[in-house]
């Protein structure tokens, strides 16, 4: 019998998320894979699942789990891990994900493991490999408790495929106890994002403190317009307040694999190579030669943006006939 | 109200991590050690709620004898007492082992509040306060990019993927706040000098109740296999800017026929 694999399946901006279908196809690759979905979901979502390889989705649609934080989801997911005894669960690396396994590891006693970059079955347990210190150096670890293991996954760690199935779907019921209502989410606020997004995006110019001041990311609103990109940037600069959280890309912000990343006037910390190391070819503008982003760049140029930047600018709109 | 803080104490961030390969671990001992910078915002938040509404703020950390410069700028930043958890047995702890640990302290303890910072700045695993939260039974508010405390309410802001929601709950109970939620305040000379005189108390597993099947690598469910460098990225072309720079990325983007 092959193994069962769960896969925590979320909802962001209306549609199951991508990091839920990476490792869904991880899941059906390894395994029998199943999915539980809990709370509002639009309407394709099981059939979506199941496109992802989910055999299975366990499934409750009442609105306590997205009107109270984590109780519920925990709850409803100890009993069924408690009734099908999944070999691996598998959680993102989002807020509901980390929350969730964590609960979870807490109330079986069975630790979890955390950023996960891959992972295999191995003897009965997990062989999971973390890129840690935004993959500076690289474990294995594995889970020595009895039980589902349970691990949170960075995403794009995995390439989603389809793997058509028509999923069984099983009712969820969900809790009722006032125990399990005490973290009520009273509002859900969408700070509005401007520009394309990182995400699926096939180039990402980013910006850190080397642009000096917030106006100067003007530039790379063109450069990314010139190249069909979205623009990111480091969490020095969104701390400052220059740009908005949704264009941070590291370690606590998005995780970008984009074919082309652009970093100007980025030193290259340990955090902000967390969520673009794996992008295909790296460009990288910096006045520093010392800076370790040049470690990581398939082209790197020493010098000043505001030298760099303009020239690439006049010679992109020269090639391109504009 | 009574705010205990989470506070781990890290190599410092100019030091570059060496990792002991035999003992699958970071090298801790021997090198400088700080305030994670991520706990100094959660202490930040805890002092401003006391000197708001009054009250008192400990800081706990689990950590080596080197962690006390971290502890001492803790209490200079204005954290009232200290609480450092300093055990052999305890090194090699798991995420659920510190949580046992961290949990068994603040149990004694008995606070209002217990402030962490969602994720440390050294391994960044995201699920102690989580853990910590469960075993004691408090609800957890994580994330959280704003706080705001009324009575026994409290409410925060927390961070989501498409902006934010507003959560709210009910004291006893943990929040992690998210990075970026504040500018921590740096200790001034006469915090320093008062740091010197506050108190800083010391447990040991077994001053806990913990067994050394509970806590430190012994009790660790999560077992560290290897640890090592992943492969190097191959070297790629780094040149100086004669003024073509712009010109280079550009011939380069059309040699991957992106223009
Ligand atoms: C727990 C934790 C989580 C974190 N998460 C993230 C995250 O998700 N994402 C993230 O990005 N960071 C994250 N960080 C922060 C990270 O450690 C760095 O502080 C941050 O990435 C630095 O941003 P930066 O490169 O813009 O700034 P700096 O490190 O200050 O670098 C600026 C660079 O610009 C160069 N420069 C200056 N002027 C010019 C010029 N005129 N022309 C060209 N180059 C110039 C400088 O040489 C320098 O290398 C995190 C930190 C912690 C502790
Ligand atoms: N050794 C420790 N001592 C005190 N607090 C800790 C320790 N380890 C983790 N924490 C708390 O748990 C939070 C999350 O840690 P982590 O799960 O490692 O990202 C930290 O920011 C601290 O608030």
């Amino acid at each position: 019998m092959s193994d069962l694999i769960w896969v925590y399946a979320e909802v962001v901006e209306e549609r199951i998320s991508t990091t839920t279908l990476e490792m869904l196809t991880k899941a059906a690759e390894l395994g029998a894979a199943e999915a539980v979905l809990l709370g509002p979901a639009p309407d394709n979502a099981v059939a979506t699942l199941g496109e992802y390889g989910a055999r299975k989705v366990y499934r409750s649609a009442d609105s306590v789990f997205a009107d109270y934080l984590t109780a519920p989801a925990a709850d409803a997911v100890a009993a069924l891990i408690e009734k099908h005894k999944p070999a691996v669960m598998l959680f993102a690396s989002s807020y509901a994900g980390r929350d969730l396994a964590a609960a979870l590891s807490a109330r079986f006693d069975s630790g979890a493991i955390a950023d996960v970059g891959d992972f295999i079955l191995k003897d009965g347990s997990v062989e999971a490999t973390i890129p840690a210190l935004g993959g500076s150096y690289q474990n294995t670890s594995t889970l020595v408790s009895p039980g589902t293991k349970l691990l949170l996954v960075r995403p794009k760690s995995f390439e989603p495929a389809q793997r058509p199935q028509t999923p069984q779907v099983e009712e969820v019921p969900a809790p009722a106890s006032a125990e399990a209502k005490r973290i009520r989410v009273t509002q859900r606020v969408t700070v509005k994002p401007e520009g394309p997004q990182l995400e699926g995006s096939n180039v990402v110019v980013s910006g850190g403190r080397g642009l000096k001041a917030p106006e100067h990311f003007e530039m790379l609103k063109q450069l990314a317009e010139l190249l069909g990109g979205a623009v990111g940037a480091t969490r020095a600069v969104v701390d400052a307040g220059w740009v908005p959280y949704s264009m941070q890309v590291g370690q606590t912000g998005k995780t970008v694999k984009p074919n082309i990343y652009i970093a100007c006037g980025i030193s290259g910390a340990v955090q902000h190579l967390a969520g673009m190391k794996a992008s295909k070819t790296i460009i990288s503008i910096n006045k520093d030669p010392e800076a370790p982003i040049f470690k990581f760049s398939d082209l790197g140029i020493v010098g000043d943006v505001f030298q760099v930047l303009p020239q690439l600018l006049e010679e992109l709109k020269k090639r391109k006939g504009k | 109200m009574n705010i205990i803080v989470c506070a781990k104490v890290i190599p410092a961030s100019s030091v570059i991590i060496e990792l002991d390969p035999a003992a699958k671990t970071m090298v801790r001992k021997g090198v400088p050690h700080e305030l994670d910078p991520a706990a100094a915002s959660a202490l930040e938040e805890a002092l401003r709620l006391t000197e708001k509404q009054g009250g008192t703020v400990t800081v706990l950390t689990m950590g080596i004898a080197d962690a006390v410069i971290g502890i001492r700028s803790a209490l200079a930043m204005g954290a009232h007492s200290a609480i450092h958890v300093l055990d052999d047995a305890v090194a090699g702890s798991d995420t659920l082992g510190t949580a046992k640990i961290l949990a068994a302290v603040i149990k004694k303890e008995n606070p209002d509040l217990v402030l962490c910072a969602s994720e440390s700045s050294d391994s960044y695993s995201g699920i102690v306060a989580g853990q910590l939260a469960w075993l004691l039974g408090i609800p957890a508010l994580t994330f959280a990019k704003e706080i705001a405390v009324d009575g026994k309410k409290v409410t925060i802001k927390r961070q989501s993927l498409t902006g934010y929601d507003v959560c709210e709950s009910e004291l006893p109970a943990l929040i992690a706040v998210a990075s970026g939620i504040n500018e921590p305040r740096y200790p001034q000379l006469k915090g320093i000098m008062a740091a010197k005189k506050k108190e800083i108390k010391k447990y040991t597993a077994a001053d806990l109740g913990l067994g050394a099947d509970q806590v430190g690598a012994a009790g660790a469910k999560e077992k560290v296999l290897s640890i090592g460098r992943p492969p190097a990225r191959a070297a790629g072309k780094i040149v100086n800017d004669e003024g073509e720079g712009g010109k280079q990325i550009a011939d380069f983007l059309a040699e991957l026929k992106v223009i």
